[in-house]
């Protein structure tokens, strides 16, 4: 079992008040994943030239100016870094493949969450609200995000294998459910070049959906193909840049209410997440259908 | 003989404010104490397992969308939710009446034996699945596996179905309106009877709704899974 929350507001005014809204829906998902828990939030996008990178360290102490520093000195282009703890968002104008690749050889006790130009990603073990206060996502401003509780089931309790998973640029996705095929969707992908990170049953989605973006799929075509390639219970959530999407497998097993009203669309496992929203009572309430893809655009 | 106050015949709680324990506990052992026997609930805001278990004549009546399992093992009561029900509303009832005015989520009425179940709105999946004897009438569609493997009951469609309707049904009856988009197996459109159209009538009125029987057609067993070959060498 696990919770999934996503959010994404139609009114510009309303981008500050993102992560205000979304705490008490991934506190109200506790019940239902309370040993993990973790989000994306979708920015105003870093300019053309940069990109941002979400790093964590974890339970070990990295000194995040020496860090940056090591990269000024490494990558002439600029650099910043706005740190929250053991988690920390790099802004840097130097080819970010590369610096992925300096910080693994160079910084092996930080890992890259997310790489992208909108997207701020935050995971951890723990309680929610606990995970919630510890990185301030109350404070949170943006366009859109997607949440995940995790209760596992298949693997280890780890800051890695929580949720989101995220793959190549400004992609991430959440899950509600069980994949039976990850490996096989792994021994397919990996001979093209793709690394994994994690045994983790999500991990295989999320990557297989970023491998059909790069082959020129747009998401729905993505998902449509995932049906046949996917086997299992799942309720997927998923963000880029610009699109928040929502789809269940055949079976639904995994619950999900969207509700919709003029100022934004909100999505939980369960209403109870929901019913702090405001004007929740003239929102449009549906359950998403099987097989069935829904999206919102920013 | 004026200084005597009328008693109280309803009570009101707040989900907001009181706990769930709370109001199961009050339904369960005190409303029949205190001679009350409307109760009304504010605020679900989603909670699980409101007004579960009941076994007395009880009218409840919850202002709000409910989580899952509403009025789960209902026996005698009237529960009424002015809203939308999560997975497994009315799940095993056994009698009494309960009714969703908006949708209900998957497994509504699951393995209920007894009472009736009205759901305004569309049902989702699995609706009525293993059902043992409840009655079930549904406003509008249902979702896919409906009425699964369901023994003795009935289900009164009054949209449409999604696939695999009546999938390994044994003696339960459903009776759908609309477009039924697949049987399952061992599920077929019969002809419907006289008394096919009084059950129909009769069901309809309990529900309050207005539809004409004879719009309905009638979907139950053909029994040739009742019983195990063992020449059919698993070919089913």
């Amino acid at each position: 079992m696990c919770g999934i929350v996503g959010l994404l507001v139609k009114k510009p005014a309303l981008r500050e008040s993102l992560g205000a809204l979304m705490v008490p829906m991934l506190i109200g998902m506790t019940e239902r994943g309370p040993d993990s828990a973790g989000l994306a939030v979708y920015t105003s996008p870093v300019s053309d030239r940069q990109h941002k990178l979400s790093l964590y360290s974890g339970m070990h102490a990295v000194d995040w100016s020496q860090l940056l520093g090591s990269i000024s000195n490494e990558f002439v282009q600029h650099h910043e870094i706005a740190v929250h703890g053991n988690q920390a968002v790099l802004t840097t104008a130097a080819d970010a493949d590369q610096v992925v690749t300096w910080l693994k050889r160079h910084a092996p006790l930080v890992a890259v969450l997310s790489v992208g130009r909108s997207i701020d990603l935050y995971k951890d073990v723990g309680a929610p609200a606990d995970i919630a206060r510890r990185y301030r996502f109350a404070e949170l401003h943006g366009t859109h995000l997607v949440g995940h509780t995790r209760m596992a089931t298949e693997s280890a309790v780890t800051p890695a294998h929580a949720h989101p998973f995220t793959a190549g640029r400004d992609f991430c996705l959440v899950h509600n459910g069980s994949l039976s095929n990850p490996h096989l969707v792994r021994k397919h992908l990996e001979p093209l070049g793709i690394e994994f990170e994690t045994d983790n049953d999500t991990e295989a989605a999320c990557r297989f959906f970023e491998w059909r973006l790069r082959e020129g799929d747009d998401l729905e075509k993505a998902v449509e193909r995932g049906f046949s390639q996917l086997d299992g219970f799942f309720t997927f959530l998923m963000g880029t840049d610009t699109e928040m999407l929502i789809v269940r497998d055949a079976f639904a097993c995994k619950p999900a209410v969207v509700a919709e009203t003029d100022d934004y669309v909100a999505i939980a496992s369960e209403f109870r997440s929901l019913a702090h929203l405001p004007d929740i009572g003239h929102a449009t309430l549906f359950e998403p259908k099987p097989e069935e893809i829904y999206s919102w655009r920013i | 003989m004026a200084n005597l106050k009328p008693l109280p015949s309803a009570r009101e709680f707040d989900l907001s404010r009181d706990s769930l324990r709370q109001v199961n506990l009050y339904l369960h052992k005190h409303a029949v104490d205190e001679g009350i026997s409307q109760i009304r609930v504010q605020n679900p805001d989603g909670a699980h397992s409101i007004a579960c278990g009941l076994d007395a004549d009880l009218d409840v009546h919850i202002h709000g969308h409910v989580g899952y399992y509403v009025a789960g093992m209902n026996q005698r009561a009237s529960v009424t939710v002015y809203g939308n029900a999560g997975p497994g509303a009315a799940e095993n009832m056994m009698s009494g009446r309960v009714h969703v005015k908006g949708f209900a989520s998957t497994a509504a009425g699951a393995s209920a034996h007894g009472g009736l179940l009205v759901i305004d709105g569309d049902a989702s999946l699995r609706c009525g699945i293993s059902l043992k004897g409840g009655d079930i009438v549904v406003g509008g569609s249902v979702g896919s596996f409906s009425a699964f493997m369901a023994q003795a009951g009935r289900i009164v469609i009054c949209g449409d179905a999604e696939d695999a309707l009546g999938d390994s049904l044994y003696e339960a009856v459903i009776y759908v309106r609309g477009k039924v988009r697949s049987l399952g197996a061992d599920a077929r459109f019969e002809p419907m009877s006289d008394s096919d159209r009084a059950a129909v009538k009769g069901l309809l009125a309990a529900a309050g709704r207005s539809e004409d029987p004879g719009e309905f057609k009638r979907v139950a067993s053909a029994k040739s899974l009742y019983h195990w070959h063992a020449d059919a060498n698993q070919e089913y």
